[in-house]
């Protein structure tokens, strides 16, 4: 698979303000991303992630370093427009992303900016609203849709440009689990059934259990970088940086370090009841 | 004596209107003093319609709310009264911040109250020290700090009150886990340094199981139930039904009584899963190790 995210020595500063010096929230990111791959990006409150989000489609761009997405460098102002058609990205809080007072016409939005034909146009918003089974809500107020249901319009608006990679800022913050639910489905589906690569930043550790990949930020680089099995084993490390491991994985861990046989790398539900239930067999055996 | 009570509470919104909804249907609950209560329900079940009664920020269309054993609409002109003994903290509170110092900001709701400046000086220090805010960030701009730092600013505003009781919607919304970790802790020490009465509105059943004495959960504008943590943990199946979310280790744990492992006891927390393990693994002797 081609490589669709590509970053190398990655720096980045806010601007120095008056009084204070220049913080580096990046310092050193190499990063590169495959056509198609689920990532999540998981790190505590400062810790780099959204700065990083940000560099994909050139909200920010790099101090040093260089950021490749779809073959278009991100420093590369003459195809800026180009660039955040191949990546889009869907904000934490849906009210501040929604433009328009229809449901339809919000999706439209950028597309209508873009020049798309009519035709073109109405066949893409409807085909976006079908994808995240929002099609019978297209001409109601988004006044009137719950969290979860804004976020899917959020995320339809960027699927009608058709992009090859979504970069999605914890998108499900402010959602209840219901919501939560929705959108981290209409997630998997767009990966899964379109093929588009995923940039998850995340606080949920069940979430980023979902992905293929997770990555772990720290102070501005890279701490861990592996698949959520692999990372979440590294129960210490993990919590060492200020993040929880799914409960599963945490119990496993307990239990191995009381001295119990059962394996480092449960990260779901099923594994772990089948890991306690192996354990049980095994005492029986034992005490008789 | 409950410190707070609601005898068929009723509240319909838009009476008469093609959007008329009961979001709150005949509540009867008691809540007794010093309680540490976790309030769940998704969205739409009515929780938030119910707490803003708590405080009279809404008025019920029938049915009473007591604070006190006394009905807080009784006299009109004292729920300004009841609004100082039942302190509510918004959904993200930080965006309401807006004095020129932390110190400013905390005082606000004593000031209002009448105080005289000794009074209040002693309130914004001690309620700064209890959610975790160093005394030199008093006199900072409250917009120089961190999210997290100004959310426990305005936590601690309605916190100097000293409310009798304090209602908290949503707390840790937004915060990454240590964050969250963080303000639940202050919370929690604060409330058994006060002993005072405190709700807590969470969507995670994981974070209420690590602090809650009971739970209320709200659905479809009625009580689901309001009970010890234990108890509604036992109808962990119900909740999922419901639309909550069950803490992960609780599902493992019903799936296991399903499938012939009933250790008898509703688990809720890591800690208490692993002892429980351990204890029925090594026999009743259970020194903790495997």
């Amino acid at each position: 698979m081609e490589n669709i995210i590509e970053i190398s020595g990655l720096h980045f500063s806010y601007p120095a303000d008056d009084g204070k010096e220049a913080a580096e929230v990046l310092k050193g990111i190499d990063l590169t991303i495959k056509e198609g791959e689920f990532v999540a990006v998981l790190g505590h409150n400062g810790s780099g992630k959204s700065t990083l989000a940000k560099h994909i489609n050139a909200i920010l761009l790099p101090t040093e370093g260089k950021v490749v997405v779809g073959g278009i460098d991100t420093a590369d102002e003459a195809r800026i427009f180009e660039l955040r058609q191949c990546a889009g990205m869907v904000f934490q809080n849906p009210d501040n992303q929604i433009v328009s007072s229809v449901v339809e016409e919000d999706v439209a939005f950028a597309l209508e900016n873009l020049g798309v034909p009519y035709e073109e146009m109405r066949r893409r918003v409807d085909d976006a609203l079908k994808a995240v089974n929002m099609y019978d809500y297209r001409q109601h107020s988004p006044s009137q849709l719950s969290g979860g249901q804004k976020q899917r319009i959020a995320i339809a608006g960027i699927i009608a440009m058709q992009p090859r990679c979504i970069i999605l800022d914890e998108p499900t913050a402010m959602l209840d689990p219901q919501g939560r639910k929705e959108v981290m489905a209409t997630i998997r589906r767009m990966n899964r059934e379109q093929g588009i690569t995923i940039v998850l930043i995340t606080h949920y550790m069940d979430e980023a259990a979902q992905c293929d990949r997770v990555v772990v930020m720290d102070k501005g680089t890279i701490a861990l970088d592996d698949t959520p099995r692999e990372v979440f084993s590294h129960v210490e490390r993990v919590m060492e940086i200020g993040l929880d491991v799914p409960q599963v994985t945490e119990l496993a861990w307990e239990l191995r370090k009381a001295g119990c046989d059962i394996p480092q790398d449960i990260i779901t539900e099923q594994e772990c009841v089948e890991a306690i239930q192996k354990l049980f067999a095994q005492n029986k055996a034992i005490s008789r | 004596m409950a410190i707070l009570e609601t005898q068929q509470l009723t509240y319909t919104y838009s009476i008469g209107s093609p959007f008329e909804k009961t979001a709150v249907d005949h509540v009867d609950l008691k809540i007794e003093e010093g309680e540490m209560v976790g309030v769940m329900g998704h969205t739409g079940s009515g929780k938030s319609t119910l707490i803003q009664h708590f405080n009279g920020l809404l008025r019920p269309t029938s049915g009473k709310v007591l604070l006190d054993g006394q009905d807080i609409w009784a006299d009109k002109k004292k729920i300004r009264d009841v609004r100082f003994q039942v302190g509510l903290v918004f959904q993200y509170p930080e965006y309401q911040i807006f004095e020129e110092t932390v110190f400013k900001d905390i005082a606000f709701g004593p000031r209002n109250m009448g105080l005289d400046e000794k009074e209040i000086k002693r309130r914004v220090l001690e309620t700064a020290h209890d959610i975790g805010l160093k005394e030199e960030l008093l006199k900072r701009s409250p917009f120089e700090l961190s999210g997290g730092q100004k959310r426990r600013v305005a936590i601690a505003g309605v916190m100097a009150m000293e409310p009798k009781v304090l209602i908290l919607d949503e707390p840790t919304a937004g915060l990454d886990p240590a964050g969250r970790d963080k303000i639940l802790a202050h919370i929690k020490a604060y409330h058994e340094r006060r002993k005072n009465t405190i709700l807590i509105v969470s969507h995670s059943m994981e974070d209420i199981a690590g602090f809650a004495d009971k739970i209320l959960v709200m659905n479809k504008a009625k009580l689901f139930c309001y009970d010890d943590t234990e108890k509604v943990f036992g109808r962990a199946e119900e909740i999922s039904e419901i639309g909550l979310d069950v803490p992960q280790i609780t599902k493992v744990f019903v799936e296991l009584k399903k499938q012939g492992l009933d250790f008898g006891k509703e688990v809720y927390t890591v800690p208490y899963a692993r002892d429980l393990l351990l204890k029925h693994l090594h026999g009743k002797a259970g020194d903790g190790q495997c």
